[in-house]
């Protein structure tokens, strides 16, 4: 039986790199279609607030993992090859898109009602209130909770994992596979997780904090 | 691989699984729910007395409780859920699968509960306390009648949508071969090859249950705090 050595120690680090890819990933894709559904959801229009709080209220009352499969599945109906990192990361992107949305319309409207009335009265389009004045002030609101919900993306792409995508902890059980010592792995796969969210739960407090004193 | 993508144009929905199999959907439901309402009580009774310990306790419980709270909340439930299974069999102790993820469950959302509840233990003003001690109850008797109902009733829309996404969330425990809808879904699709079809079920399913929660919330908010009082108004 193989002993749980630093070979594997580094083959876990190395895993974790992809954890981070497919985070960014479904931060960057879940960052545009966010900010798409926020928008959505303030919008003037009844039919785009009914379309983005439909898909919201879909997307959060459905599990990842559920999503997930589909998304596997899915691809392979539409006639693409099955890649792993490609379903994971559409998956994560629709999921993550779903809160963020939600998350960044509380932000927009956290924005005081005075600031459109000035915009307003200094004639500026609705899209020039949204660039030069409201936006500004509702990412200043977000970055706090943003940062808060990272940790929870970098969690959920653990998830990735069920479909065959080799991360962090879909390596933890390759390397518990030959080892046999699942204790000691997955606590070392949870310790790595870790140590990637904790900086971001302390950052996103300090942010918070931050935000606070500035009022 | 445009043909290919013209096949799937052409391709049919069937549907057709459901005629015999829809009992087994119920069945997997049906465990979902008992797994998740045990481990949403548990895991409030625990998360609660974390809170309060968190709040009121000493300088070591506190920070234990802080630990315990932090370590839970920055790991993925699936990697909880493989040390419950795995890592506790292989040093001997052997608990089923249902049993494991009833447990990881708790765990998992009492940390998550005793923040929020921590957050509306901190809300209650002073004055509720001083007034508390000036009719001589103790510690213990001013959590209990006057602490507790008015900060879970702050926090309650927060709680209850903390205990949805745990009921989604669960899902991961088919990992494990819990037999819930997901894994009941696995089954089926593995028998069927209608993958595509048999996951919209079950996220219809999930869609469905996560409904039903919230109106079952609802409802416990309405029996719970009889005072009708609009949220986020002063205590």
């Amino acid at each position: 039986m193989n002993q749980f050595t630093s070979v594997h120690v580094f083959y876990l680090l190395q895993a974790a790199r992809w954890t981070l890819l497919l985070s960014l990933i479904a931060l960057m894709g879940g960052g545009v279609l966010g900010l798409v559904l926020a928008l959505g959801r303030v919008s003037r229009s009844r039919i785009l607030r009914g379309l983005a709080t439909t898909y919201i209220q879909v997307v959060q009352g459905t599990p990842l993992l559920v999503l997930l499969f589909l998304s596997y599945f899915g691809l392979s109906l539409a006639g693409y090859r099955l890649d792993p990192l490609i379903a994971a990361g559409l998956s994560l992107t629709f999921y993550v898109g779903a809160f963020l949305g939600e998350i960044w319309r509380g932000c927009i409207e956290a924005v005081p009602r005075t600031q459109w009335e000035a915009s307003d009265c200094l004639g500026l389009s609705r899209f020039q209130q949204y660039t030069h004045v409201i936006l500004p002030q509702a990412v200043r609101i977000a970055t706090a909770p943003t940062v808060g919900f990272m940790v929870q993306v970098v969690k959920n792409t653990s998830l990735a994992s069920i479909i065959g995508f080799v991360e962090l902890t879909r390596a933890g059980q390759i390397v518990n596979n030959s080892t046999f010592q699942p204790f000691l792995v997955f606590l070392f796969v949870a310790a790595i997780y870790f140590a990637i969210c904790y900086p971001l739960s302390v950052a996103s407090r300090i942010l918070e904090r931050r935000l606070h004193v500035a009022r | 691989m445009v043909r290919e993508a013209q096949g799937a144009m052409a391709y049919k929905f069937d549907f057709s699984f459901l005629a015999d199999r829809w009992p087994a959907f119920l069945e997997g439901a049906w465990l979902t729910i008992q797994l998740t309402v045990v481990a949403i009580v548990l895991g409030f009774v625990v998360g609660t007395v974390c809170a309060v310990l968190r709040v009121y306790g000493g300088g070591v419980l506190r920070r234990l409780v802080g630990a315990y709270v932090e370590m839970i909340r920055n790991t993925p439930l699936l990697v909880q859920i493989f040390i419950v299974y795995f890592g506790l069999a292989s040093l001997g102790l052997k608990l089923g699968a249902e049993l494991s993820a009833i447990i990881a469950l708790v765990i998992n959302v009492g940390a998550y509960t005793t923040e929020i509840m921590r957050a509306g233990i901190e809300s209650i003003g002073r004055t509720q306390l001083e007034a508390a001690d000036c009719l001589g109850l103790t510690r213990f008797q001013t959590v209990v009648h006057i602490v507790l109902l008015p900060a879970m009733e702050r926090v309650f829309p927060a709680l209850s949508s903390q205990f949805v996404l745990l009921m989604l969330a669960s899902s991961v425990t088919s990992q494990i071969s819990a037999e819930e809808l997901t894994a009941v879904a696995n089954v089926i699709q593995s028998d069927t090859y209608r993958s595509f079809e048999v996951y919209i079920v079950v996220a219809v399913v999930y869609l469905a249950l996560s409904f039903l929660y919230r109106f079952g919330f609802w409802l416990i908010g309405q029996l719970l705090f009889v005072r009708r009082r609009r949220l986020g108004t002063a205590i």
